[in-house]
C-alpha cells in the first residue's frame, strides 16, 4: 500500500499570525514539502492544479519535474489534473514528458474541477464538464496507446496523422486515477478503464464515500478487470498529529475555525466526528486511517492532506516527521496484515511495464 | 395497502410557536381525510429550529450532518407534505428557505404539497401566493389549490376562526386526494439510473 500527501497549493494567511505567505514563499514551502515526503519514508507525493488565486500550482507538470530531479524514489502524482479545461493532447504530451524525466515515478488523477468561471479561460463550459472528462479522457488514452492516432470529437479540432511526442516511457503509460466526490459518471468511467478511482474523501461522511467505491468496484468487475475488490482505489485523508492529543487540537482549532473550505461553520469535533479529519496522537491517527478499509475495503493508497489553511512549513515538516517515524510504519504493517494475498499493490511505471510483456498479445 | 408517510415542516422559531399549532392542525386535517379514504398514513414533524446550526454547517460544508441526513431523507421520501412557515420582512423565513435551499434539487418533484404560513397580521397573507407558491413551483412540487395562512387574530375564538378551522379541513382534503392517487414514494438510490459507459461515451447520458 502507499502513503502520501496531497497538497492543494492554497496560498492562506496563517490564522494565528495573520500573515499570508507570498507566491514565492509558498511555492518553495511545496517543494520543500514534497522532498520531506521522500525524506521520511512515505511514497507519493501528488499536487492540484488550479488557475485562480490563492492557489499557485498552475502548471503542476512544471512542479513535479523539479521534484523529479531531487528525488529518487517519491511517486509523482496531481490531485487533480483537470481532463475538462485542459487539451488532452497537451496532458499526453506534458505527462509523457514528465513520465521520462522521472524515470517512469508518475501517475495521475484526473479531476473536472467546480468552479466555474475557470471553464471559459479555456474556451469550455462547466455544464458539459461530464461530456468532457469522457471525451477528453478518451482521446488521451487514444494518444498514449497508438502511435499514430485520427481522431474527431465534439470539443476539439479533429486530428489527423497525430503522434503526441514523447512517446509513454517504455510504451506504457502513465497509471491513471479518476477523482470524483459525487459523481457516479467518473466512477463508472474508472471502472469501464480498469483505472484507479480516488475519493477526495475528505470533505464529506464516510457513507458517501463507502457508496462511490461500493459502486466503482461492482462495476470494475462488471467491466471483466478483476473481482470488485481487486479494483485499486485511492482515499484523501486529513490528519493533524502531536505526541499528545490535547496538544494537537489545541494547536490546529485556529486553522480549523478559519480554514477556506469548512471554515466559520461546524466545530474541530463535529466535523471531526462527521468526516475522515483526525486531529490527535499518532494512535489516533492509526486507529482512525485503519478503520476506512471496514468502509471501502483493502486500498491502494492513502494521500492526506497536511499543508493547508495557513500552516506554516515548520509545522508542516514536523507533522511529516511524525508520519514517517510513528504511523506510517504501523499502518503499513496493520494494512499488509489485514490484505487478502490476491488484493493487488497499486500499479507502479515497473508493475505496468512487466504486465504488459507477461501478456504480449494484448499489448500491440 | 402500504403505509403513507406525511411530512411536516415547521419553521417556527418560539416555543410554542402559532406555526407549529397551524403545523399540526393542517397535519391533522389531512391524516383525518386520508384515513377517511381508507389510505394509512403516519406523520414525521420536522421542526426546523431544532436543526438551525445543522442548516449553517450544511451551506459551509456542502454536506448535511449526521442530525440533518435522516430529516432530509424523510422529506424527499413522504408522500405528502406539509410546509409551515412564519412571514418574516414579507417572504417565507430565512430559516424555511435554508432548509429548501439544502434539499436536493428533485426531492419534492411531483410530491404533493399543502403550505401554510403565519404572521402577526393579515397584511401578510399573500406571501403564501406571491413567494411560497413560486418557491415550490420551481422544485416541481404539486401544491394543492388552498393556502392556509393564519393571523393573530384568527387564533381567536371568533367567527374568524372557524373559517380558519374550515380552511384547515378543506386544505387537508386537498392534499388527501392527491396523495392517496398517487403511488407510494420509492426511496430514491442515486446509483440506480447511472448511465453505462458505453452511453456516456456516445453523448446519449
Amino acid at each position: 500500500m502507499q502513503f502520501g500527501v496531497f497538497s492543494v497549493s492554497d496560498i492562506t494567511a496563517d490564522p494565528t499570525t495573520g500573515r499570508t505567505p507570498t507566491e514565492a514563499e509558498r511555492l518553495q514551502a511545496v517543494l520543500r514539502i514534497a522532498e520531506k515526503t521522500e525524506e521520511v519514508g512515505l511514497d507519493v507525493f501528488a499536487l492540484g492544479e488550479h488557475h485562480n488565486p490563492p492557489f499557485f500550482s498552475s502548471s503542476p507538470t512544471t512542479t513535479l519535474g523539479y521534484i523529479a530531479g531531487r528525488t529518487q524514489r517519491l511517486q509523482l502524482s496531481t490531485a487533480t489534473t483537470l481532463i475538462t479545461t485542459n487539451d488532452p493532447v497537451k496532458i499526453a504530451e506534458d505527462y509523457a514528458m514528465l513520465q521520462h524525466l522521472a524515470g517512469g515515478r508518475v501517475d495521475l488523477t484526473l479531476g473536472r474541477g467546480n468552479t466555474g468561471p475557470v471553464y471559459p479561460w479555456f474556451g469550455q463550459d462547466i455544464r458539459q464538464g461530464i461530456p468532457l472528462a469522457v471525451e477528453n479522457y478518451a482521446l488521451l488514452r487514444r494518444l498514449w496507446d497508438e502511435d499514430v492516432v485520427d481522431w474527431e470529437g465534439k470539443f476539439r479540432t479533429p486530428l489527423q496523422g497525430f503522434t503526441s511526442t514523447p512517446r509513454p516511457l517504455d510504451g506504457v503509460a502513465p497509471f491513471v486515477w479518476h477523482g470524483s466526490i459525487r459523481s457516479p459518471e467518473i466512477a463508472e468511467q474508472a471502472a469501464y478503464y480498469g483505472d484507479g478511482f480516488f475519493h477526495n474523501h475528505i470533505f464529506w461522511p464516510a457513507d458517501h464515500t463507502r457508496r462511490m467505491v461500493d459502486f466503482y468496484r461492482r462495476r470494475f468487475e462488471h467491466y471483466g478487470h478483476g473481482a470488485a475488490d481487486q479494483a485499486i482505489v485511492g482515499l484523501g485523508g486529513q490528519v493533524f498529529v502531536r505526541k499528545n492529543s490535547q496538544d494537537a487540537v489545541r494547536e490546529f482549532r485556529p486553522y480549523f475555525d478559519n480554514a477556506p473550505v469548512y471554515g466559520h461553520g461546524p466545530s474541530l469535533e463535529d466535523f471531526t466526528r462527521e468526516t475522515p479529519l483526525t486531529v490527535g496522537s499518532p494512535q489516533e491517527v492509526i486507529d482512525r486511517t485503519l478503520g476506512f478499509r471496514e468502509y471501502v475495503g483493502d486500498y491502494q493508497r492513502q494521500l492526506f492532506l497536511v499543508d493547508h489553511a495557513g500552516l506554516p512549513l515548520k509545522t508542516v515538516l514536523e507533522q511529516l516527521d511524525i508520519l514517517g517515524e510513528e504511523v506510517v510504519p504501523v499502518l503499513r504493517k496493520e494494512f499488509e496484515a489485514r490484505r487478502p494475498a490476491h488484493v493487488p499493490d497499486a500499479p507502479t511505471h515497473e508493475s505496468l511495464v512487466a504486465a504488459r510483456d507477461a501478456t504480449p498479445e494484448v499489448a500491440a | 395497502m402500504s403505509t403513507r408517510t406525511l411530512a411536516v415542516v415547521s419553521a417556527g422559531l418560539s416555543v410554542p410557536s402559532s406555526t407549529r399549532l397551524l403545523a399540526d392542525r393542517l397535519a391533522d386535517a389531512a391524516v383525518d381525510a386520508l384515513r377517511a379514504r381508507d389510505v394509512d398514513v403516519r406523520t414525521e414533524v420536522v421542526e426546523l429550529r431544532d436543526h438551525a446550526r445543522d442548516l449553517a454547517d450544511h451551506l459551509v460544508t456542502g454536506f448535511p450532518n449526521a442530525s440533518l441526513r435522516p430529516v432530509l431523507d424523510t422529506v424527499a421520501g413522504a408522500d405528502g407534505l406539509v410546509a409551515v412557515t412564519p412571514i418574516f420582512s414579507a417572504s417565507y423565513s430565512g430559516l424555511f428557505k435554508t432548509f429548501v435551499d439544502v434539499l436536493d434539487r428533485d426531492a419534492l418533484d411531483g410530491t404533493p404539497v399543502l403550505l401554510g404560513a403565519t404572521a402577526g397580521t393579515a397584511r401578510h397573507q399573500l406571501a403564501l401566493d406571491h413567494a411560497l407558491r413560486p418557491l415550490f413551483a420551481y422544485l416541481h412540487a404539486t401544491v394543492v389549490p388552498t393556502g392556509v395562512f393564519a393571523a393573530a387574530e384568527d387564533w381567536g375564538g371568533t367567527s374568524i376562526s372557524r373559517e380558519l378551522g374550515a380552511r384547515i379541513t378543506r386544505a387537508g382534503g386537498e392534499l388527501a386526494d392527491l396523495v392517496a392517487a398517487r403511488a407510494p414514494a420509492a426511496a430514491d438510490d442515486p446509483f440506480a439510473d447511472v448511465p453505462s459507459f458505453a452511453a456516456l461515451l456516445h453523448g446519449e447520458a
